[in-house]
């Protein structure tokens, strides 16, 4: 009995630390409070594998809310952006977002740029009802968690579909498909690529998969290069695609390459052996932003970000610049910052004029915006296309 | 008879009282330190279950997260995947409800602590035959193996593994009670174990390989044994992840967690079932302590592992030895402290 | 045939990298035992040596506007290589020095000086980019400082301190010391991929039969040859080879002969790190991967997987296996099955050892009782 003692007295001293770590209220997320700041949480990859990605995102997302401050705030309210890392982890970013959800009294959540990511998390917000607004997650099953879920960019249907459109248009018939098997979402753009190529009467003759961290691809290349395809479909991320593709220049694969948005860094064409390298003359599919383009928006943007950061930003600037916009102004439309409320705002977005083109969200809350097709010419990425969704008949 | 009745009547106060603080940690503890409480307990049952290998038997296993995913993969193919096949014949397995949701996890936890089992038991059998460093790189190697076989099965989601399992685990509010009733469990056995004839040649092994040999001791059976168990325990700590935690990807399993958790045990002292706890808390709520140094979120991992090589330097036995936490502990620091009080008095 | 013969030709090229990295980790198994586990790091700093004398602190001429200039730039290329090896067996020695001695001998107390200056590269990367010579100084002077300041700490831990015998204490400071190179790494140059330019001119020859070979690959090929019968050499000839050799057949009779075993030991990892360095700045300047500060632990993984298949504490059977090892990833990439080319290492690595456990060339040793 001396043992049984024993037990209950330690579960008893468990539950009194519980207890005091714990505090004794259970959480409430915020609601409709309506004094002191707005608190806005962000998770982002800000350490770990892909840290480029969220430090980008975060400068994009907080230069909005900077902006938004600086013209006095939302409904005569400060607005607050407290930024947790995850990491680069799926099982840490569901932490984070609940620590910011019940612990910071976030009233929105702005993140992630991987998909696995947001997915991990965005049960959370659901779970919680506080809208979740992803500025760069394109695999179309992260709004599938729920109706407080939203993006602000497009779905990997689309942006592979162009792809697939685009390749066929330019007369290839015959593809290969490079994709990295560890990630979601290239997998998810080779197959939504192949099917639409597929569908246009283009055969896929080749497929062979890397893994992230690799430093050789010589052996699939030349496999590959063996189907003889027209051209070859690369949805990986720029820090392998300059490498794969000077491994394919030496292995005697002269043909075009494809890919996706992950290509998107000045980090691409030094990768590839600096302009005029590998790359050069390639395309790839791109979120609607470009230092090209002529939009007023797109100018301004440019100039402001290039002033507080002294750099340029890329895609995923634009993009967390957006999502941080559009939930200041939801937030304005909805007048309070009651949860229902503002998430019915954000969806019904239309005609929002982001800095990556017109974001009207549909009804599985996705962003219906434009894609650019961009050629690498030189280390500059020129606009060769631009594709709505009705025009690939989405 | 009355021992028999003693006993039962402790373990039902046990599982009442486990049932009872989890219920009152559910509505009572805010989510954010509940999650990370949750995520404590099942690290520490890792390294509970790992020092049964790494600490008691003295083998050297740094694979250990592969035993893990395959439990969690496992447990979750079975909700997701196999369950609504023999739910449309047996109506007392749909989820929704406190019985089916218990039932249903513990068919889970079955199907996954027993793949786990098979796995370590394949694994296990030709690779202890080697020893030391062979056997850690052998084990990673296998850990590595593991992940990317899960990787190429298209049924488990592929790189995007699997979301939206349903929280068999959390709803009745017995998260909790699952993931600590797990941990209890595993502490006890190997508690049991080792006050036993049987867990006396496990240490055996481990003091010496070759002298137990000659003592008679069948080392190779006690090794796999060892392994075999240790996997299981891992396996059925995934199967809680999975279930508590929603969503499984190969990633979460790789090689840095294989390496976390092998430092838990060494750090807490190869042999101590609570220094093996307490390293898994201690290691787990680390980070998440550490969370308001937001401009030094760099420096931590770098001085995480300072910490390691001075630890290995100055305590290579690790922090407690083999030494055990209780409440006797306790009492002789309380009496040291007066002691060296009424010294410096005087 | 043809697509056999080119699969061969990748894999000699990749096995003989892995073959140079898996050379160190079988020398200091040799002598000590000891999985370094930080040696994928050191060949991680040898990359990373190498971007920065390329692209900062050598006068590169760029070929794309200045054709002429490709001499030059050889001729600064194998300074590039010499600065690489030479840094690397730095940070081999001082590794051993720092965290593997004290595991030996116990701790002294002038090793505060090193951990001050580790404690200082902290507060020296908020002052600005590390390259900076000002920021170095700052460095120096600061860890100086620390140094000094660390003294009692140390004096009280050496006081404290016991000597390890488990290789489990062995193996957890070498994760420890591969974590300090990773995560110092990333505090100092940041987790954006960094590539090499081109600095030497590549041609690809096509051989009768089609297969392609590029200079890249026979450079590799040619450098890591010489480095290996240099190493031969030196291993095999010199006194310090001898006693090397020595120590690794038995330690204690190495001592009781006169031998200074901790500066042969430090001698190993000098020569350990020399090639690691040598085959990062290969990698680095030759395949054109993304260099980050975690790109070290898979590469240096799989030659540590080269270096068992050939049988730990043999030179030439860390060669076989590293090109072993080379050519199979080589076929198993270039087949259908290519999603499993990491995990096929680790198959030859199981199945071998089941079968032959010293590996390929190792010579069974009884364990004493």
């Amino acid at each position: 009995m001396v043992r049984v003692r024993n037990a209950v007295v330690a579960l008893g001293v468990i539950a009194v630390f519980a207890a005091f770590a714990g505090g004794c209220k259970k959480d409430q997320p915020a609601g409709a409070n309506d004094t002191g700041d707005i608190v806005i949480g962000e998770y982002a990859s800000l350490t770990g594998t892909t840290a480029t990605f969220g430090n980008s995102t975060h400068r994009g997302v907080q230069m909005a809310i900077d902006d938004a401050n600086a013209a006095g705030g939302v409904n005569g309210r400060k607005l607050r952006l407290v930024v947790e890392d995850d990491q680069s982890k799926p099982d840490i970013a569901r932490t984070v977002v609940t620590k910011l959800i019940t612990q910071d009294k976030a009233v929105a959540i702005l993140g992630e740029v991987a998909s696995t990511r947001s997915m991990a998390a965005a049960p959370v917000c659901q779970q919680y009802k506080v809208p979740m607004i992803s500025p760069a997650s394109t695999n179309p099953a992260v709004t599938d968690a729920g109706d407080y879920i939203l993006r602000v960019c497009f779905t990997d249907d689309f942006q592979a579909a162009v792809v697939g459109y685009f390749a066929y248009e330019q007369g290839y018939r015959k593809a290969a498909i490079f994709k990295d098997i560890k990630n979601d979402y290239s997998v998810a753009f080779a197959a939504n690529f192949a099917k639409e190529f597929t569908k246009r009467g283009g055969t896929i003759v080749g497929e062979q998969v890397f893994q992230e961290g690799d430093t050789d691809f010589k052996a699939q290349l030349t496999s590959l290069s063996a189907a003889k395809p027209d051209a070859v479909l690369i949805p990986g991320y720029y820090s392998e695609v300059g490498t794969i593709a000077r491994q394919a220049r030496e292995v005697g694969l002269k043909v075009p390459l494809l890919g996706g948005d992950g290509w998107d860094s000045p980090k691409l064409v030094p990768g590839a052996g600096g302009p005029g390298g590998a790359l050069e003359g390639c395309f790839f599919s791109n979120h609607y932003f470009s230092k090209d383009l002529k939009e007023e928006a797109t100018q301004q943007f440019l100039a402001a970000f290039k002033k507080k950061y002294d750099t340029d930003p890329d895609a995923l600037a634009a993009l967390g610049y957006d999502a941080g916009k559009l939930l200041v102004d939801a937030l304005k439309r909805a007048g309070s910052t009651d949860s229902a409320k503002l998430r019915d705002a954000i969806a019904a977005t239309k005609d929002f004029p982001g800095v990556t083109g017109k974001i009207t969200l549909d009804e599985k809350r996705n962003a219906r915006k434009a894609a650019l097709i961009l050629q690498v010419k030189g280390d500059r990425f020129g606009v060769f296309k631009s594709y709505r969704p009705e025009e690939i008949g989405q | 008879m009355l021992w028999l009745l003693s006993r039962a009547l402790g373990a039902a106060a046990v599982l009442f009282g486990l049932g009872a603080m989890s219920v009152w940690l559910t509505h009572n503890v805010e989510t954010y330190y509940y999650l990370v409480l949750i995520q404590c307990g099942i690290a520490a049952t890792l390294a509970v279950s790992l020092n049964l290998i790494n600490g008691i038997t003295g083998q050297f296993s740094i694979g250990h997260a592969g035993f893990y995913a395959v439990g969690a993969y496992v447990g979750a193919a079975w909700t997701m995947l196999w369950r609504p096949i023999f739910a449309k014949e047996l109506p007392w397995l749909e989820i929704g409800s406190l019985p089916g949701d218990v039932a249903n996890l513990i068919i889970a936890l079955a199907l996954g602590s027993l793949a786990a089992a098979i796995t370590g038991l394949i694994v296990g059998t030709p690779s202890l035959r080697l020893r030391g460093d062979y056997l850690a790189i052998l084990t990673l190697g296998f850990g590595e193996v593991i992940r990317v076989t899960l990787l190429n099965i298209d049924a488990v989601g592929g790189a995007r593994g699997l979301a939206g399992i349903p929280t068999l685990a959390s709803t009745g509010d017995l998260a909790a009670f699952w993931v600590f009733g797990l941990l209890i469990a595993v502490s006890l056995l190997t508690r049991n174990l080792m006050q036993s004839t049987r867990g006396l040649t496990w240490l055996a092994v481990r003091e010496d390989e070759v002298a137990s040999d000659a003592m008679g001791v069948d080392t190779t059976r006690v090794k796999v044994t060892a392994f075999v168990v240790g996997s299981t325990f891992a396996g059925a700590s995934g199967v809680l992840y999975a279930h508590f935690f929603t969503g499984i990807s190969q990633d979460i399993f790789g090689m840095d967690v294989s390496i976390m958790i092998t430092t838990m045990v060494v750090l807490a002292g190869t042999g101590s079932v609570t220094g093996a706890i307490i390293a898994g808390f201690a290691l787990t709520a680390m980070p998440e302590a550490l969370r308001f140094l937001k401009d030094f979120k760099e420096y931590r991992m770098v001085v995480f592992s300072l910490a390691l090589i001075i630890m290995m330097l100055t305590r290579p036995q690790g922090i407690l030895g083999h030494a055990e936490v209780g409440f006797g502990s306790f009492v002789r620091l309380y009496q040291r402290l007066r002691l060296g009080v009424r010294r410096s008095a005087r | 045939m043809q697509s056999f013969l080119q699969q061969a030709v990748f894999g000699i090229q990749l096995g003989s990298l892995y073959a140079l990295i898996a050379i160190g980790y079988t020398l200091v198994y040799g002598v000590l035992r000891l999985i370094n586990f930080a040696h994928g790091d050191v060949f991680m700093v040898g990359a990373f040596v190498c971007y920065y004398a390329c692209t900062r602190w050598l006068p590169f001429r760029d070929l794309s506007a200045d054709p002429a200039g490709a001499t030059t730039n050889i001729a600064l290329a194998v300074v590039v290589l010499i600065i690489t090896m030479a840094v690397c067996a730095l940070l081999g020695v001082l590794i051993e020095r720092f965290a593997y001695r004290p595991l030996r001998n116990g701790l002294r107390i002038a090793d505060a000086h090193f951990w001050g200056l580790v404690a200082a590269l902290p507060v020296a990367v908020r002052l600005g980019p590390f390259s900076h010579p000002g920021v170095l100084l700052a460095w120096l002077v600061i860890g100086v400082a620390f140094g000094y300041a660390l003294r009692p700490v140390v004096a009280w831990i050496a006081r404290r301190s016991v000597r390890a015998t488990s290789r489990l204490n062995a193996l957890i400071t070498a994760i420890g010391v591969s974590f300090v190179l990773e995560y110092g790494g990333l505090l100092v140059v940041g987790a954006d991929p960094n590539f090499v330019p081109t600095i030497v001119p590549e041609r690809v020859y096509v051989l009768p039969g089609g297969v392609r070979v590029g200079t890249p690959q026979l450079a590799i090929l040619a450098i890591s040859l010489v480095l290996m019968l240099v190493l031969r050499y030196i291993v095999t000839y010199t006194r310090r080879g001898k006693a090397m050799r020595a120590i690794a057949h038995d330690i204690e009779a190495a001592k009781l002969m006169g031998i200074d075993t901790d500066r042969v030991i430090s001698f190993t990892f000098a020569l350990g790190g020399a090639l690691a360095g040598a085959g990062g700045a290969l990698v680095a300047a030759l395949t054109h991967v993304k260099i980050t500060p975690l790109f070290g632990l898979l590469p240096g993984i799989k030659a540590f997987v080269a270096a068992v298949l050939g049988g730990p504490g043999s030179i030439p059977g860390a060669v076989l296996g590293g090109l072993l090892m080379g050519l199979a990833e080589a076929f198993v990439a270039g087949s259908k099955a290519s999603a499993f080319r990491d995990a096929i290492a680790f198959c030859i690595l199981i199945v071998l050892l089941l079968v032959r456990p010293s590996g390929l060339l190792g010579r069974h040793v009884a364990e004493k009782v």
